[in-house]
């Protein structure tokens, strides 16, 4: 190892060190697709519905066109002569790239103003007239269903209503007939609400189609290059190889840019248009009205259980509001996401879910927001449930909680809905957690403060298991792309490298954690290895980062492309020492990577020396080819099962509603952690993440649709000043079927923590008699859930 | 990226520059100073000023300090300066108080105290503070200057007795010798609009209330005062009852509006709730304040 100036160390593989990256984005030195300047490029803008349902009666775009400075103006119209006026979704639907017949949801887009700057593009779409007849909007997801509930998608072919989708999982005869006999049942109306990623960079391309060679090339911030390469390829009939997808360094993604926006179509079209290249950047209030928000789970629990505490059953239903078009990202054969692994860390008999997708006047998406296909309202599920359940029978939720966890040699263990956990102890993280949060002191404390009237203590606990790294190609794929990934490793005659992956960095720390699996297999240091990422002409294809698969299935896929380089150098270095191979050891010191012969440690060539001779005049044995490379695609066998135990410490003054968060124990266990350093920067960002839910993130709708979170005026994020200082802890046990033993972490705090706080606020109004009450708790929600009538959270407040 | 529409610029030298350059330009003319609560209306196209008219040159608004028996304020006065001023401090707590809890250090190094009254939101918590310690707000125009009543400044949502062509100057907020003030709100998040918030300003005499200001934040409290609870209290001896039942007056006088801060009974309560946690700590710096001046006596 060496030191650094830092205090931290480098070291030959796993390890904290600073991220590699780092230094770009510290000194503002990034490339940001905002950043990408060409010769002669034009800026768009979009001029979007300030209806949630209106029909269009027309659109006159003459002035606009008339406007000096503008180039082009793009509308539904334009679009339909070229056939791109809709577009595919990820979910077997079709979103509107600009609406021709109806705006479904305030903020959608109509049309496309391309100018030779990006004020004019502004000005110009104010002068675009629209004439709309508003019509009834659905906003209330509990209605959509309703006889009389206006019909949204009547652009679809014998559609009635607003009807998705019905999807279930679990056995059904089995769960109610426990039910029937159950010594206690308890049921709760939860909702997980709407909310949006909000990354901190918005959405945005940069398009430039080259009329010459027939290229196009698109800049876009992209967690997904390759696949959409391959969906501009079967939608927009270009050939494939004529496309290159860039995704540069990406300000955030969380989800919400895996998917193809209507600006990015836009941009292309005024490109092809215009015979110039076009960026269009969308501004934080489009980008918080219009791209990928997430959850929205009208949730109804469950629990049969006996009286001392034994969880049995668990039941649930379901109202998925989808927004306008059906555009989660997902698995297909997934409708719901991941939400059937419900059951989360409890060994229960038997389960049943049901999902029902509807339709709402609101922008489209719901799997964003590092939610792991929708754990996140699994998790939040089930820990506000068995919290319920500790309410109904007085007991303490931490009891409850060890008493039904999975016990640790019921691994694998396969859950009522089919998942084969792969691997976990979850009593020891819980214990652990508890005794570094000091939970029976806090007990003794908080029975103190019920004696008096001024602030209380809540204490909250959320157990979660993630299933993550999706996935088996047999049983995943994404429009009909197999979700396996490929990387490939060359290492130069100096013995420095360069590995080349399909997932992409969005702020994860790619750089270094994947440089660093490549120092741990060949032994060379994490900074001789150049990480690739984010251009489909430069890397192998994949389907890209999210749901915390990028070191479960891509860093897989580094470790055994370097491994069969490591197999390469073995036949290289038996060559260099007149050796068999088969005598060979491989070793990693200080100093680096060696073959040796076994027993004989002197006699051994280096790595570096190795690959300088794969590249030399050496003569190597029959069938070994020279050079240092290979390449892989890699198929896990299974997700990967990482789990946390959080415990939450808050306190609420009852006269305000006001809550503050004093202490976040965080457990978490994501198997063999790489960096250390990134892993805890991520639990972080995600802990953030959950205060911010359960608190004060927040995207209603008034009863015209109108969006009342539309700007960081209204969607609140959380600062430092109301997150604690994190008390981080960790197990490790090993992921059995990955490489490495990795399970990935990314998401694990985002859906883990805001249970916890949710959980703590109510522990904390239990003496109140207040059961539940739906995030965000605001201090009105509070006050109002304090006087027996909790906030919905979904519509405005009247 | 958030662009206004277009506008032109002019930058003044001076008050009397300022006032020429809002008499040339007319009604479509604005004035800009930290830009905080403008520059995003523009942003989002809700305000389309022609002209901005660029105030930040004038030093002669920035000054802070006492006048004889009066603290006067610059309108130029960015909410930093006042908040790290020792003698606002001293004399009035309240404004440290809502200081700390105004927007954030970004915002506060830039935003204006002139502004900030001028822009007249109803969520505004100097606008309340100023109300509490009943200043008065000297207006310059072009036929000299003239001074307005805090309680008679705001008209009403974003209304100001400033008329066109006419620039506030500072603030003129009267010692109260003895007076002990304080603020509170109520926010969804540090930086958020308030919820709710209220501050007070009591001078005692002999054992009783000689003088009570009462400012409410964001609740439809006419002027940003409480006149009814001030009215209850002048008199009596400060205690928790008679602080309980100012704010019950207050809560019950006001006219809070509902939105995504929460429902109007809710708001109505925090009026009632704040004033009474107001007005005891401001009771207790005066009675801090009393000893201070025995002790210097």
């Amino acid at each position: 190892m060496t030191q650094d100036t830092s205090g931290t160390t480098t070291p030959m593989g796993f390890g904290r060190m600073h991220r590699k990256e780092d230094a770009r984005f510290i000194r503002g030195r990034g490339t940001y697709v905002d950043d990408v300047r060409l010769p002669g490029m034009l800026h768009g803008a979009i001029l979007r519905s300030p209806h949630a349902h209106a029909r269009i009666l027309s659109v006159d775009a003459s002035a606009a066109e008339a406007y000096p400075g503008v180039r082009a103006v793009i509308t539904g119209a334009t679009l339909e002569t070229l056939n791109l006026a809709w577009m595919p979704t990820l979910s077997a639907d079709v979103q509107a790239v600009l609406a021709t017949d109806k705006v479904r949801f305030q903020g959608q887009e109509v049309a496309f103003v391309v100018a030779e700057d990006p004020y004019t593009a502004r000005d110009a779409v104010e002068l675009i007239d629209v004439g709309y007849e508003p019509l009834e909007p659905v906003v209330d997801a509990r209605r959509a269903l309703d006889a009389d509930a206006p019909v949204i998608r009547d652009d679809l072919e014998g559609r009635t209503g607003n009807h998705i989708f019905d999807w279930e999982a679990g056995d059904r005869a089995q769960t109610d007939a426990i039910f029937e006999r159950a010594e206690v049942t308890v049921a709760q109306d939860m909702l997980y609400p709407r909310v949006h990623p909000a990354p901190l960079e918005t959405c945005g391309a940069v398009a430039d189609f080259d009329k010459v060679t027939g290229k196009l090339t698109v800049w876009c911030p992209t967690q997904a290059p390759h696949a959409h390469r391959t969906l501009y390829a079967l939608v927009a009939g270009l050939p494939e190889h004529k496309i290159r997808v860039i995704s540069p360094d990406i300000g955030g993604g969380f989800g919400g840019k895996v998917g193809i926006y209507p600006g990015y179509v836009c941009a292309i079209v005024g490109s092809i248009v215009t015979g110039r290249p076009v960026k269009w950047m969308e501004d934080r209030s489009e980008n918080l009205m219009s791209t990928a928000f997430a959850r929205d789970y009208h949730m109804r629990g469950e629990i049969a259980a006996t009286r001392d505490g034994r969880i049995l059953a668990l039941r649930v239903k379901v109202v998925a509001d989808h927004g306008a078009f059906n555009g989660t990202a997902q698995p297909t054969k997934f409708p719901a996401g991941f939400f059937g692994v419900f059951t989360g860390s409890y060994d229960i008999e038997a389960a049943h879910c049901e999902v029902t997708g509807v339709y709402t006047n609101k922008a489209p998406g719901g799997v964003a927001y590092a939610c792991s296909f929708r754990i996140t309202e699994a998790v939040y599920l089930v820990e506000r449930m068995i919290d319920v359940l500790a309410c109904e029978l007085d007991a303490d939720p931490a009891e409850l909680r060890m008493r039904n966890l999975i016990r640790p040699e019921r691994f694998p263990y396969t859950s009522p809905t089919g998942w084969e956990y792969d691997s976990g102890d979850y009593p020891r993280a819980l214990r652990l957690a508890l005794d570094m949060a000091g939970y029976d002191k806090l007990r003794a404390e908080q029975a103190e403060r019920r004696r008096g009237d001024g602030p209380q203590l809540g204490i909250g606990i959320s157990f979660f298991t993630e299933a993550v790294g999706a996935g088996p190609r047999r049983h995943m794929d994404i429009l009909g792309l197999g979700m396996a990934d490929g990387a490939e490793l060359r290492v130069h005659p100096t013995g420095k490298a360069v590995l080349r992956v399909s997932c992409q960095s969005q702020g994860q720390g790619h750089e270094t954690t994947f440089a660093q699996i490549v120092a741990a297999e060949l032994g060379i240091p994490p900074d001789d290895v150049e990480v690739v990422h984010g251009d489909t002409d430069q890397t192998p294809f994949g389907l890209g980062t999210y749901g915390s698969r990028s070191t479960p299935v891509s860093g897989a896929a580094t470790a055994i492309v370097a491994r069969k380089v490591r197999e390469r150098a073995r036949l290289v270095a038996a060559a260099m020492l007149e050796a068999s191979p088969q005598d060979l050891e491989w070793s990693v010191s200080e100093t680096g990577g060696r073959w040796s012969v076994q027993g004989s440690a002197g006699h051994g060539r280096s790595i570096q020396e190795i690959a300088m001779a794969a590249h030399s005049n050496l003569e190597l044995p029959e069938g070994v080819e020279g050079h240092l490379d290979a390449v892989t695609v890699y198929n896990p066998p299974n997700l990967t099962y990482p789990f946390g135990a959080y415990v939450c410490v808050v306190e609420v003054d009852p006269r305000t509603g006001q809550v503050k968060v004093r202490r976040f124990v965080a457990v978490d266990d994501c198997g063999v952690r790489i960096n250390p350093m990134i892993v805890e920067g991520q639990i972080h960002g995600g802990l953030a993440d959950g205060v911010g839910m359960a608190l004060m993130q927040l995207m209603a709708f008034d009863e015209d649709g109108n969006h009342l979170g539309a700007s960081f005026m209204d969607y609140l994020l959380p600062t430092a000043l109301e997150c604690p200082s994190w008390e981080l802890g960790e197990t490790v046990t090993p992921s059995p079927h990955h490489p490495i033993g990795a399970k990935g972490v990314g998401e694990s705090a985002t859906v883990g923590s805001p249970a916890a706080v949710v959980n703590a606020v109510l522990d904390a109004l239990r003496p109140y008699g207040v059961r539940h009450a739906d995030m965000p708790l605001t201090p009105a929600n509070v006050w109002s859930a304090l006087r027996g009538s909790p906030l919905r959270t979904d519509l405005a407040i009247t | 990226m958030q662009v206004p529409a277009r506008f032109e610029y002019e930058r003044a030298q001076s008050v009397s520059h300022a006032l020429a350059l809002l008499d040339r330009h007319g009604p479509e003319s604005r004035v800009i100073a930290g830009g905080h609560s403008l520059l995003p209306m523009m942003k989002l196209r809700l305000a389309r000023p022609e002209v901005l008219i660029d105030i930040n040159d004038l030093a002669e608004l920035s000054f802070l300090g006492v006048e004889g028996d009066e603290l006067v304020v610059g309108a130029l006065v960015r909410h930093a300066q006042l908040l790290a001023d020792p003698t606002v401090g001293r004399f009035f707590p309240i404004f440290h108080d809502a200081e700390r809890v105004i927007a954030d250090p970004v915002v506060r190094n830039r935003g204006t105290v002139g502004g900030s009254l001028c822009q007249a939101d109803p969520s505004e918590d100097l606008s309340a503070a100023f109300a509490a310690v009943r200043a008065t707000a000297v207006i310059q125009g072009p036929d000299g200057e003239r001074e307005v009543p805090i309680r008679e400044f705001h008209r009403g949502p974003y209304e100001t007795a400033v008329e066109p062509g006419e620039l506030l100057t500072r603030l003129r907020v009267p010692l109260r010798p003895g007076a002990g003030s304080a603020y509170e709100k109520v926010e969804r998040r540090v930086g958020d609009w308030p919820v709710a918030a209220a501050g007070a300003q009591l001078r005692l005499d002999g054992g009783v209330i000689a003088e009570a200001g009462i400012g409410l934040t964001a609740v439809g409290a006419e002027h940003f005062a409480a006149p009814g609870a001030e009215e209850y209290l002048t008199g009596r001896a400060p205690g928790e009852e008679a602080f309980a039942e100012a704010g019950r007056i207050a809560a019950e006088d006001c006219n809070p509006q509902a939105d995504q801060r929460g429902p109007v009974a809710y708001k109505r309560h925090l009026a009632g709730e704040l004033v009474r946690r107001v007005l005891t700590r401001a009771a207790g710096r005066a009675a801090g304040r009393a000893g201070d001046r025995q002790a210097g006596e």
